[in-house]
This record gives C-alpha cells, structure tokens and sequence, in this order.
C-alpha cells in the first residue's frame, strides 16, 4: 500500500511537468515569438483554457503527499522554505497575469508577470528534486538548469504544434535553437544519473528537435511528454529508498486505514478526472490563429 | 517576537487574505450559473449581457481566489511541519479529496465556460459554469470537513504520537463541519449578495435598464435567504460551541465565572437577561461556563498552562460578525420590502447598497477570527498546542522574508484587482445584439 501511495504521487508529479512545463515554456517564449499583440493572445491561448486545469495536478500532488505520507510533505516543504516560497510568487503573479491579461488596459506587466512567473517554478522544482537526490548545490543548480531549458523546448514544440502561421515558424526556429542548449544539458543531468529511464529519457530527448527537424510537431511533442515521464521516473525512483534524507517511505507514511479509504477515492475519481481533462484538450484540438486569421 | 509569532500572522494574513476572495467565487459562481440558466430558458438579450458582465467580474475574482489558495496548501508544510506531520493522516485526506474531487472540476470546467462560448453546444456550456460553480462550493464543504476537526478531532486515534485516522465517514459528518459548511456557505452567498447589490446600486443611479432591476432583485433573494441561513446555522453553531468548545464561547462572552441563567451582552453594558444560557442550550437557566473556571479545570487535565484565547479580540471580532453580517441581511430585506411589485429600487437604497459592501467581507473576516483566535491556545483542540505546531527548522529570518514578500504581493494585488474591477463594472455591459457572436466575445472574455 505505500508503494502503490508512492507510485500515485509521483505519477501525479509526473503528470505536472509533463503538464505545466509546456504551460510554463509558453508564457516564458510568448513574448519571443510574437511581434505584436494579436500574436501573443494567440500564443497564450494555446495554454489560456488549460493551464488552470494543469496546475491542479500540482495541487493534487501535493495534497495527496500531505495525507499520504505527512512527514515527506512537512519535512519537504519546511527544508526547502524559500525556494517554495519562490515557486508559489511564481504561482501567483504567472496566475493573475494570465487571467487578467486580457482585461488590463497595458498588458506589458502581465506579461512580464508571465515570464518571470513561470521562470521561477520552472527553474525552482528542478532545483528542489535535484538537491533532494544528491545534496549539493551544483546538482541543484544543474537540476534548475535542465528543468527550465526541458520546459523551454516542451513550451516551443507545444506552441509550433498548436499555432498556425508566423507564430508556429517562430516557434518551430526557437525549439531548434533551444535544443542546442537543452540538449547538452540533458545529456551532462540525466548520464550523472545514469539509470535506464534516464537514459531513455535523454534518447527521447535527442529525438524531439530531429522530430522538430522533419515537421513532425505531434511526435515531436510525444518524445518531450516521454522525456519528461522518463526523467521523472528516474527521480521517484531514486526517491524511493529516502524520499528525505534520513527519512524512509514507511516512516513517513500514514496508517493503512487512510491509505485504503484514500485509494478507493482515487480509483473511482481518478478516471472522470482524466476523461474530462482530456476531452477539454479535444474540444481546444484545433490550431490557435490570431484573430485575423492568420 | 519570534518564528511562531510570525507564522501565524503569516496564517492569519495569507488566510483572511484568501477569503476574501473565496466567497465571492462561491456565490457569483452560482450567480452567473443562474443567470445564464435564465437566458436559455427566456432566451431574453438582458440575461445574457448580465451574464457576460458579471461572468467577467467574477473571472477577474476566480484568479485571486485560485493563486491565494495554492499558498494555503503549501503553507502547512512550510511553516507548521509539526502539525503536518501529527494531523496528517486525517487532515491530509479531506485536503486531497478536495483536489481530486473538487478543484480539478472546477479549474477544467472554468476553462471550457471562458473559452467555449462559441466552441461548444449551448447546452453543454451552460453545464460548464454549473460544473465550475457547484465545485467550488463541494470544495468548501472538504476544506471545512478540514477546518472542523482541529476544533472538534473525531475518527482517530493517536498512536506513537500521531493522530492516526480510524473513521473517514466520522470525520466527513462531523457535526462541527455539518453547522460550519451552512454557515460560511452560506455567508459567501451574503458576501456575493452585498457585491452584486452594489454594482447594480452603483448602476441603477445612472440607468432605467430593466436588466438592473431584474439583477438586483435576484440578488435582493440570494441575499436574504442566505442571510436567514447564516443565522439559522449561526445559532446551532453557537449550540455546538457550548458542547464543544466552552472556552471560546466563554471569551466571546467575556463570561469568567460558571454562570446558571447568563445573560447575553450586546455591548459591554447592555445586557439581555438569560438569553446567552437560552442560546447555547435552549435552557434559561443553563449554566454556562466561564473562562476562569474552564481555565482551572483544563489546568487539571493538561498541566499548567494558559488556555484562554485573546478575549478581547474573540469578543468584539464576535459582535462584528453578527452586525456585519445583519445589516447586510436587513438591507436585502428592506430592499425586497421597497421593490416589491415593480417598484423602483430608491436611490437612497442604491447609495446604500454601494457603501454596504464592506461589510460582508468585514463580517466573513470577523467570523474566521473568532473561529480560528477562539480556538488558541491549540491547532487540534485538546491534542496539540499551536506553540508544538510550528516548524522546528525554519528560522526567524526565513519566515519574515515570506511574510513580508507575501503581503506586499498580496498587497499589489489587492490595488490591481480593485482597479480591473472598478473599471469593468463602470464599462458596464457590452451590447450583444449588433455584433457577430464569434468576434465580440473573443476579447472580452480572453485571458
């Protein structure tokens, strides 16, 4: 029953970065593949009906953590205090930028909001996981390093797959570009690791930009999705053993009574919240223009 | 001063904070559902520009409410890890369910409302906002459920120092959250009321439209009705409290001593006879406790310590919740008096509705005071001392830092969300009939 509880939450970490870290690539590129407004509404509501809806997996992750295994969450979030606080800043002002941008009359601030807001997270949780696995301020500074760059490539190939027109060429050069910077960094992250799902996941990797390459936008946004489930894998494996440093799964987890009555919840509600979070990616299937159509 | 002193001011700013945009979300949410359910049963153009206009103002709120909430989540771990870490297996689970059952509906479902006007069947998009709507409210029922067992702990046992669950179904239906969910429920409706109410004030000054009258008199019912709620379940809350929570009733009354037959101060030096004995058991004569004899009994059971909560604040935040909260109330029923067939809402009354809108939020803000103050000196009453919550290893300086960021952030916010709203509702509502459907609702209601 831990292991099945231990699984759950790193799947649904998982399923936030494979999430939000397109959301997050997004709003950091928006303002560099668009040259005037209509261009970035277009690039921002690639992400506009989904994001809300992508960020409660953190939520659900993190709520899940707390009653499945309170002292990982406790001890997790009281060590590291201010880089969460710097996530939840991020959080914040990315969140009103979003919602008010449209309703602001000078959208530049929310736009900087945006940026900066979805920098922060990007960069922080790689960091966070990165000095949880190994300790050191260089593993987190590369962790950071790898987290934002692979949601900076995942963002590029969301944006050339969901947009038409001048917005989806810019977007097609940024994700060539970047995966000059994210790749070498994936290679020197995920080799240190060394375990087979990292190394998959640094295959994956090196197949998105030739994806990318060959106008396969689609798969190239599978093989980003699949290095990010790879290199989350490799992390919550490694967790596994000490998910805090002098912590094990079993000390930290709750009685079998809450973990039972927990997974019976999850069982029944887990697929209606899949089913209807995919349909609304189905409704919003078609490429986003500007508003002049283009 | 030190690191648990500013956690929970840190809680206590973060949480009223968050407040006060939570229950505008609940009632407006269900406002605008309403709404749009008029405009596809009459097909009537006024609903429909009612819809859009209020629905704008509410996304503008949604956000703030959203990003505030995420802070709360975190904050447990960040500041309370001892709590986390005791409470855990029963708190952490209505927590969850919360995100699993409610949020996620809500937050895919607000979505599709904002970004489906023209892209799903009319039908189905009505359903979105009731989906988003009703899941905000099923979200306050869980965090609640939450809220209810640190003042009343049922369906768990402690085991090697931990509070270890034994009865979901206990902690679900306890009769703490079954009073508390009605009540604050119900009071953001009142909340949503009194923002409504002043809008329509605001415009029913400078506009015969019939849409204003027609607003304002639906949110002349949710008010009252909700009102009626609140003080219905106020009251059996205040039944709950004597069983449950003598001390805090007892600093709400400024009681000290055992009392047979108390008597209810409205203000300190006007009395009613008997009525407090009356309200917390139905029985003139009841003897209700004092906090000097509770304080030396709770000594007796946990050691030496002080148990009373800061009566001062308890007290008053108590008497201003209640006339918050009935003048709001008094005022939609006056309003329903004075509009009644057909008549015109009195510009006196409008003025009036626009000035009463603090007062919900202060009421909402009064009642989590006495709610949470009231229940010091523990975070699971009985169980766990606030001082043995905090978290060990964070330190002075860590918590200063994210107080004061979070509050100038707050703060900026707060000036931000004030303007954009100011602003949308002096625009009023855009015309529906001449432009194309497509064209027109693009910008208005994109992020």
């Amino acid at each position: 029953m831990i292991d099945f509880w231990f699984v759950i939450i790193a799947f649904l970490w998982t399923g936030y970065f494979v999430l939000e870290g397109f959301d997050f690539g997004v709003g950091l590129l928006a303002p560099f593949v668009s040259r005037n407004d209509a261009e970035q509404r277009q690039s921002l509501q690639t992400i506009g009906p989904v994001w809300d809806g992508n960020e409660v997996w953190l939520i659900t992750a993190v709520g899940a953590m707390f009653a499945a295994f309170p002292a990982w969450y406790a001890g997790m979030f009281s060590g590291f205090y201010l880089p969460v606080m710097l996530v939840l800043v991020g959080l914040i002002v990315r969140g009103v930028g979003l919602e008010w941008r449209g309703k602001v009359e000078n959208p530049a601030w929310c736009d900087l909001g945006i940026v900066v807001g979805s920098a922060l997270p990007a960069f922080v949780w790689g960091t966070i996981f990165a000095d949880l696995l190994y300790g050191s301020a260089a593993a987190a500074m590369l962790g950071g390093a790898f987290s934002l760059s692979v949601c900076l490539l995942h963002g590029a190939v969301f944006l050339a797959l969901k947009t038409d027109g001048r917005v989806r060429a810019r977007a097609r050069t940024a994700a060539l570009a970047l995966s000059a910077v994210t790749l070498p960094i994936g290679v020197i992250a995920l080799s240190g690791m060394g375990t087979i799902p990292a190394l998959a996941a640094m295959a994956a990797l090196a197949a998105a930009p030739a994806l990318v390459w060959r106008h396969r936008e689609g798969w190239a946004f599978l093989a980003m999705a699949g290095t990010i489930v790879l290199a989350s894998t490799a992390v919550f494996t490694q967790l596994r053993t000490a998910p805090l440093p002098g912590l094990t799964l079993a000390e930290a987890a709750s009685g079998p009574y809450t973990l039972t009555m927990l997974s019976w919840i999850g069982l029944i509600a887990l697929p209606f919240v899949l089913g209807y979070q995919g349909w609304t990616y189905w409704v919003f299937r078609k490429r986003v223009l500007t508003a002049a159509g283009q | 001063m030190d690191a648990l002193d500013l956690a929970r001011w840190q809680f206590g700013v973060t949480t009223v904070y968050h407040f006060l945009f939570v229950p505008l979300t609940i009632g407006l949410g269900i406002f605008v559902a309403g709404l749009q359910t008029a405009w596809h049963r009459t097909g009537k153009e006024h609903y429909l520009r009612l819809t859009k206009f209020f629905g704008k103002l509410f996304v503008i709120n949604f956000a703030m409410g959203v990003v505030t909430g995420i802070v709360q989540e975190f904050q447990f771990g960040m500041n309370w890890s001892e709590y986390s870490t005791f409470v855990g297996d029963v708190f952490g689970a209505p927590l969850a369910m919360e995100a699993l059952l409610a949020f996620f509906l809500e937050s895919t479902f607000i979505g599709l409302w904002i970004f489906g006007w023209d892209r799903l069947p009319k039908r189905l998009h009505l359903a979105s906002i009731w989906a988003a709507a009703l899941a905000s409210n099923l979200s306050a029922y869980f965090i609640l459920a939450a809220n209810a067992w640190m003042k009343h702990p049922v369906g768990y046992e402690v085991i090697d120092g931990k509070a270890r669950m034994n009865d979901l179904w206990a902690v679900l239906t306890n009769s703490t959250a079954l009073a508390q969910v009605p009540h604050v429920v119900s009071a953001a409706f009142v909340v949503a009321g009194g923002f409504v109410l002043a809008v329509c004030g605001y415009w029913m000054l400078r506009s015969k439209a019939e849409m204003w009258r027609s607003a304002a008199r639906a949110a002349l019912v949710m008010t009252a009705i909700a009102g009626a709620v609140v003080a219905g379940t106020g009251d059996w809350s205040a039944k709950l409290m004597y069983e449950q929570q003598p001390m805090k009733l007892a600093a709400a009354e400024a009681l000290e001593h055992d009392t047979a037959g108390a008597g209810f101060t409205v203000v300190p030096g006007i009395e009613i006879p008997k009525l407090l004995s009356f309200l917390s058991t139905y029985d003139t004569e009841a003897v209700v406790p004092g906090t000097e004899d509770l304080q030396r009994r709770f000594e007796q059971e946990f050691g030496p310590g002080d148990y009373r909560p800061d009566q001062t604040v308890v007290f008053w935040s108590f008497r201003l919740m209640i006339g918050f909260g009935m003048a709001t109330a008094g005022l939609s029923v006056l309003g329903l008096w004075l509009t009644r067939r057909r008549r015109r809402m009195p510009d006196w009354l409008s003025r009036a509705f626009l000035l009463a809108l603090p007062l919900p939020l202060l009421a909402v803000t009064a009642g989590w005071l006495l709610s949470e103050i009231g229940r010091q000196p523990w975070t699971v009453a009985g169980e766990l001392l606030t001082a043995a919550s905090v978290s060990p290893g964070v330190s002075l300086t860590e918590v200063a830092i994210s107080l004061t960021v979070f509050t100038l952030v707050y703060g900026a916010l707060t000036v931000v969300e004030i303007i954009l709203l100011a602003r949308h509702v002096r625009k009023g509502p855009e015309e529906t009939e001449h432009a194309p459907a497509a064209e027109q609702l693009q910008p208005s209601l994109m992020y």
